[in-house]
């Protein structure tokens, strides 16, 4: 309890104070209303901080690998933004969002065109925290995404999947890891090229059944 | 040198595979498994053993010579029928011999005479050779076919405890006509009666061919496909002559376990070997309630699709279309095009043909030596992907020369066609492309066809496979697609599409 008043009251409020800045609306997407958030039923991933789009161009592997590995702003593979926090990319200033998604994916498009962004031709970062109550290996991040994506689990590259590709949940695999006892970072970039975008995640038992008892946080590595 | 190298894929995708080692056989029984072994035993004392079920040797006779014995195995006993003329045909007795075991370097290696189970006396509508022993699943009744065209395919009851006749005043049933070599099966609620047609010993002039019917009653009507009565003729066919082999007969179920099964016969004739008699093992595939003959795999290049996922294995580099790259036009970002004008964003058709028109000439298949000039030179992760047939997804499936086998079938090497980077399992039961072929056993690859005719692929072995068998499973693992892009190595599921895989030609 004391750590929830010490750590998550003010990262609520700034939240709040946030979302009150943004003074947008998204269909699917809301401000985090609480310090953690389980999976869905289906074990999907629904708490993460999103960077406002930056423009990209091409979907195929050595394209988006390319693009993936510029360095765009300071820090950019461990960083571990605050929402409402700030980075400069060229000339714009872009900010991280912290959302919540009502469904199993988190569409990119509703996100970015609430704010007068583009949406085609694009590069979303994203960033969550994954809490594990004890180490888990034999596991699998399982992602999909509109379109082409890169993923990290605490700093190693686990997925790339390219092309003009649409969602499908469990489109990229990524072999076995170990989640690590406690929080744990999973980061991807995602391309679009043009049209809808969006993206999922879950992690994956040794049977390819959703892990349960993980939580999402955006907070608790900034303890 | 293109048409060159076509001609030898072509060539390579008609190259069957008969068993390797010594082969020559007629008669063969079932084959039964003994502390890891494969034995079968034919007509005239001849007897086959094998490790693998790939490479066979002469085995030890049994002491009691006959035509076409049969075996099973319950319990600690090895029950051997195996049957003699006595007399002018179709006079003639099946015996039983049993051992606890197969092995002749086993000191529990010991013969016992176990009497005679059935017979004909030369005026009866039977003539009492060619045993077939079946042990049903449902109830444990133990059940003995024997005949062979002289009259009825007849059928007793056997005591599973003594492999000796229950009752041997039992009147047998009569289950078929015009054919030998008679077995049974049991399959999703039906017992199947499958005999040999045709003549046998006339090399490759015979017309032996493998028919069966089924039946809801372990003692009949047996009926075939077309509603007809073996005990009038019926039979359904499973395997004929085929390719260079001539007069298939002499079936024998080979049930591995996991929902793969396979079947033995012997061929009349294997041109190959001069027309000798040989061994085979072939895939037993169910369609429609009737078993189906499989194929075992032949070399070739193929794509590797997954049935779950309709995606293809492929290596994970960045490929190139087919023809060169074209931009997209209409659908999308852009305007639809007009019907047969120039593409939007470009002109692939060329001058008049429209964006849906293609170039008017052929494009060739993509050439590897084309679009590998920047892959990576180490090892390459896998991955699955829509097939548009480029090189990365192709795969040569080549037999591997004295590296051993499993029932049917060598081993195979998989490697990107045009390229000697081969597919391989990795110690944490994964996949990877080494640069090239050395031989390793996590490099050769055992393909099973199972019943609905897709395929299970499993490594000889994991490296160091202590540790990943005990992580992720106590079987053997198995080529697994997770997810629609990826694949990896797990225990097989026959319930499940993960595991299974269609060799496609490209």
């Amino acid at each position: 309890m004391n750590a929830f008043r010490k750590y998550y009251l003010p990262t609520l409020a700034l939240l709040a104070v946030a979302a009150t800045a943004a003074q947008v609306s998204w269909p699917t997407l809301t401000k985090p209303a609480t310090p953690e958030r389980a999976p869905d039923a289906g074990g999907f991933i629904q708490r993460w901080l999103v960077l406002e789009p930056i423009p990209a161009n091409g979907l195929t592997d050595n394209i988006v690998q390319t693009a993936v590995k510029k360095e765009y702003f300071p820090n950019q593979f461990t960083v571990i933004p605050h929402d409402g926090d700030k980075v400069t990319v060229g000339a714009s200033e872009l900010t991280w969002y912290a959302l919540d998604t009502k469904l199993y994916n988190l569409n990119l498009y509703h996100f970015a065109h609430a704010l007068g962004k583009p949406t085609s031709d694009v590069l979303f970062w994203a960033v969550t925290i994954v809490i594990c109550p004890r180490e888990m290996s034999g596991v699998r991040l399982a992602i999909g995404s509109n379109a082409a994506s890169v993923w990290w689990v605490n700093g190693k590259e686990v997925i790339g999947i390219y092309g003009d590709r649409q969602t499908v949940i469990d489109d990229g695999v990524s072999k076995r890891l170990t989640l690590q006892k406690g929080p744990n970072v999973v980061r991807a970039a995602i391309v679009n090229g043009g049209g809808a975008t969006d993206f999922c995640a879950r992690f994956l038992d040794a049977d390819d059944r959703p892990i349960k008892g993980i939580t999402a946080t955006l907070s608790e590595v900034h303890k | 040198m293109k048409y060159a190298l076509f001609a030898t894929i072509l060539a390579l995708a008609t190259l069957a595979f008969a068993l390797d080692g010594q082969i020559g056989i007629h008669d063969p029984s079932t084959i039964v498994m003994c502390d890891g072994k494969y034995y079968t035993y034919g007509t005239g004392g001849s007897s086959l053993v094998s490790d693998d079920g790939w490479t066979w040797r002469s085995g030890t006779a049994l002491p009691r010579r006959g035509l076409a014995p049969d075996v099973i195995h319950i319990g600690d006993r090895y029950y051997v029928y195996v049957a003699a003329n006595i007399g002018a045909q179709p006079k003639a007795a099946v015996n039983m011999i049993w051992s606890k075991t197969l092995d002749p370097s086993s000191p529990e290696y010991k013969w016992e005479e176990g009497g005679v189970v059935a017979s004909s006396d030369g005026v009866e509508d039977s003539n009492a050779i060619d045993p077939g022993i079946f042990l049903d699943p449902t109830d444990g009744k133990l059940w003995l076919t024997y005949g062979s065209y002289f009259g009825y395919i007849r059928l007793v009851q056997l005591d599973p405890k003594t492999g000796k006749r229950i009752n041997p005043n039992d009147q047998p049933h009569n289950l078929a006509i015009n054919c030998e070599a008679s077995d049974m099966m049991y399959h999703d609620g039906w017992y199947y009666l499958l005999a040999t047609h045709g003549s046998c010993c006339r090399g490759a002039d015979s017309g032996y061919n493998i028919r069966l019917g089924r039946s809801k009653n372990v003692t009949g009507p047996y009926l075939d496909a077309d509603g007809v009565d073996m005990i009038q003729g019926g039979g359904k066919l499973l395997i004929g002559s085929g390719g260079r082999v001539v007069g298939p007969g002499h079936f024998g179920l080979l049930d591995l376990g996991d929902g793969v099964q396979k079947f033995s016969l012997h061929w009349e004739a294997d041109l190959e070997r001069g027309g000798a008699s040989v061994l085979d093992i072939r895939p037993l595939l169910w369609r429609d309630g009737w078993p189906v003959a499989g194929e075992n795999l032949k070399e070739g290049m193929y794509e590797l699709e997954s049935v779950r996922t309709g995606t293809a294995l492929e290596l994970a580099v960045e490929g190139v279309p087919v023809g060169g790259p074209r931009a997209r036009g209409g659908r999308g970002r852009g305007a639809a095009p007009p019907a047969g004008g120039a593409a939007p964003g470009g002109t692939p058709g060329g001058p008049g043909r429209g964006m849906f028109g293609g170039t008017g000439t052929p494009i060739p298949p993509q050439e590897v030596a084309q679009v590998s000039t920047n892959w990576p030179t180490g090892n390459v992760d896998t991955r699955m992907a829509t097939y548009l047939c480029q090189a990365q997804q192709k795969w040569a499936l080549t037999a591997v020369p004295d590296a051993g086998g499993y029932p049917g079938s060598p081993y195979f090497k998989i490697t990107i066609a045009g390229t000697d980077r081969a597919l391989a399992a990795t110690p944490d039961a994964e996949l990877v492309v080494l640069p090239a072929f050395n031989g390793g056993p996590e490099q050769l690859w055992r393909m099973d066809q199972l019943a609905d005719g897709s395929w299970r692929i499993m490594p000889k072995s994991v490296p160091n496979s202590k540790e990943p068998l005990v992580l992720y499973s106590k079987e053997p693992l198995v080529l697994s697609a997770v997810g629609s892009s990826f694949a990896t190595l797990a225990k097989f599921d026959p319930k499940s599409d993960r595991q299974r895989w269609l060799f496609k030609t490209p």
